[in-house]
């Protein structure tokens, strides 16, 4: 348990620094679909809410469930709207140098 | 069939080379899809590794789940470019509803013996995840204007804000010592919900991007939280990722608007000393018709546009993409300067144009568009006011002074589309008005432009 917790501990500082250095290039021009896409990866919690819902608890078993499967809905609308909408964003923004008249 | 842990985490660990690959390609607009498709493999990955655990007996309820979710999705990946700032919100607080709740089912199924250090990340994310939920509602709510946007203050409501995130953190102590304590669990929701309220009621509307980046940043620090609950490395990067990417943006926005940065982190945003209103004498201004715009226009060879919300609320950006083609078919190099914090959310102006099919090549950054103001022949502000507003580099006394601006005043004619002469959001009257190379156009910026364009395409066929 300790070991694990360092872990993740070095993970977490890891992929801040990643996140940190991969984000400050994304364009400003692109900042909107950054956030709708960020927000779509973060909905990866479903994961989290798969394994509540899912699995056989001893006790609390009906809590479990009903907060998973709500987890579950919140989440997946987040990655299905998310992943839709920055893809719709992402198709409009065009260069005027190869489609000019 | 038994699949090993192991092949799950494989799937875990390329679902996380593709969430950073996916990041990483948006850095620029030629690879950006390419960014999304990435997002969309990993998660699929992802999704279906955990189906693969041995542990989940109840495939109905997750099934049933994950239908609702995507018939809930769908319509939210579908809304107008206009309505993506509320929609953002609300996706923060569907994230944010989703780790709280993960993170009550987890107390109660591990109660009442926790580690201490597992029941402060347990607290960590349900105070964040349920502030961040009524926060955002609120939020959206504000930007779809079902709720007042003016921004609500009273005496003293910084200290009843933070008296009341210390009371939240204190419950979050005594379970942390005695995680017997069960049911203290609930304040641990009801506090931060009611926080979270009290955060955005006295936010303004022009203080939405940093406030949606804070959201954002929050969101993704309860997610991260929610991984080390669960011991699960894909959960802390992913957090880690958002959490740092609206980090960065909150920044972004609040050097933009000139804040210092412990002025984001605590909150404090929103509070726009009302300037003293100062003398009232109307000062004289130049006026001019769409004819002597256009006429102006049209002998310009280059022309620098500069949109702000205002442009987005009267649905301009349609009319100003035909005074671009009209522009650019009589040789005239017209370009758009971008502020950081125009719009509603960041980088929102940005998608709007691009919506109304204006080429990204033309869209500028400020730092990038300024160092070429004093060769432009006009300067055209749709429904921007304080970011244009010279005040702002120098007028020491002036509320917004030290304040980023596009520096339209150095380009040799500038013209303002403005419905009259009121005040910005700031409520600071702007100098760049009354200068004598500036000429107003007063009316519906929609209007205005639309009979501009009649005007250039009426002239010379």
């Amino acid at each position: 348990m300790k070991i694990d917790l360092l872990t993740s501990l070095y993970v977490l500082m890891l992929a801040g620094f990643i996140g940190f250095e991969v984000i400050r290039r994304v364009s400003p021009l692109l900042h909107t679909p950054l956030m709708s896409l960020t927000n779509a990866l973060d909905a990866i919690a479903v994961v989290g809410a798969i394994i509540l819902a899912g699995e056989k608890h001893e006790h609390m078993a009906t809590l479990a469930k009903v907060l998973g499967t709500i987890a579950i809905i919140a989440a997946t609308s987040n990655i299905v709207g998310g992943f839709i909408i920055t893809d719709r964003m992402l198709r409009m923004f065009k260069s005027s140098g190869p489609k000019k008249p | 069939m038994i699949f090993s842990e192991n092949f799950i985490e494989v799937t875990y660990i390329i679902a996380t080379a593709l969430f950073i690959l996916s990041l990483k390609w948006l850095s620029s607009p030629t690879t950006a899809r390419r960014g999304v498709w990435a997002g969309e493999l990993g998660m699929a990955l992802a999704i279906c590794g955990t189906l693969l655990y041995q542990s989940i007996v109840d495939y109905k309820l997750v099934f049933t789940g994950l239908v609702l979710g995507a018939i809930i999705g769908v319509p939210l990946g579908r809304v107008a470019m206009t309505a993506v700032p509320q929609r953002t919100a609300l996706s923060h607080a569907f994230g944010a509803l989703c780790v709280t709740l993960v993170g009550t089912a987890e107390f109660y199924l591990r109660a009442p013996d926790i580690p201490p250090f597992m029941m402060a990340v347990l607290s960590m994310e349900v105070i964040l995840g349920s502030l961040t939920f009524t926060g955002s509602l609120m939020a959206a709510g504000k930007l779809q204007e079902i709720l007042p946007q003016r921004p609500i203050t009273y005496k003293g409501q910084n200290f009843v804000n933070l008296a009341t995130l210390a009371l939240a953190i204190g419950v979050a102590v005594i379970l942390v010592v005695h995680p017997d304590l069960v049911k203290l669990f609930p304040m641990l929701i009801f506090i931060p919900l009611v926080f979270g309220v009290m955060l955005i009621i006295p936010i303004g509307g022009a203080d939405m991007p940093t406030v949606i980046s804070l959201l954002n940043s929050y969101a993704g620090l309860s997610a991260a939280a929610m991984g080390f609950v669960l011991n699960s490395k894909l959960l802390i990067i992913a957090g880690a990722l958002d959490g740092s990417s609206g980090f960065i943006l909150s920044v972004i926005m609040s050097k933009a608007m000139n804040r210092s940065f412990t002025n984001v982190l605590f909150g404090g945003f929103g509070q726009i000393q009302t300037a003293a209103a100062g003398e009232q004498e109307a000062k004289p201004v130049k006026s001019a018709t769409p004819e002597e715009a256009a006429a102006i226009l049209s002998a310009a060879s280059r022309v620098a546009i500069v949109p702000g919300y205002g442009m987005a609320v009267a649905q301009a950006q349609h009319k100003v993409r035909e005074l671009y083609d009209a522009l650019s078919k009589r040789g005239i190099d017209v370009r758009f300067g971008i502020h950081p914090v125009a719009g509603r959310m960041p980088g929102h102006m940005n998608v709007l144009l691009a919506e109304a099919d204006i080429p990204y090549d033309k869209l500028l950054e400020m730092d990038v568009i300024n160092g070429d103001f004093p060769q432009t022949d006009v300067a055209l502000v749709i429904g921007a006011n304080d970011v244009t507003n010279p005040a702002a580099r120098n007028e020491t006394g002036s509320p917004i002074y030290g304040m980023p601006i596009l520096d339209v005043d150095r380009a040799r004619t500038v013209m303002v589309i403005k419905r009259s002469m009121a005040a910005g959001f700031a409520g600071i009257d702007n100098p760049l008005y009354y200068l004598d190379k500036t000429l107003m156009l007063f009316g519906d910026a929609k209007g205005f432009v639309s009979n501009i364009v009649r005007e250039l395409s009426g002239g010379h066929g």
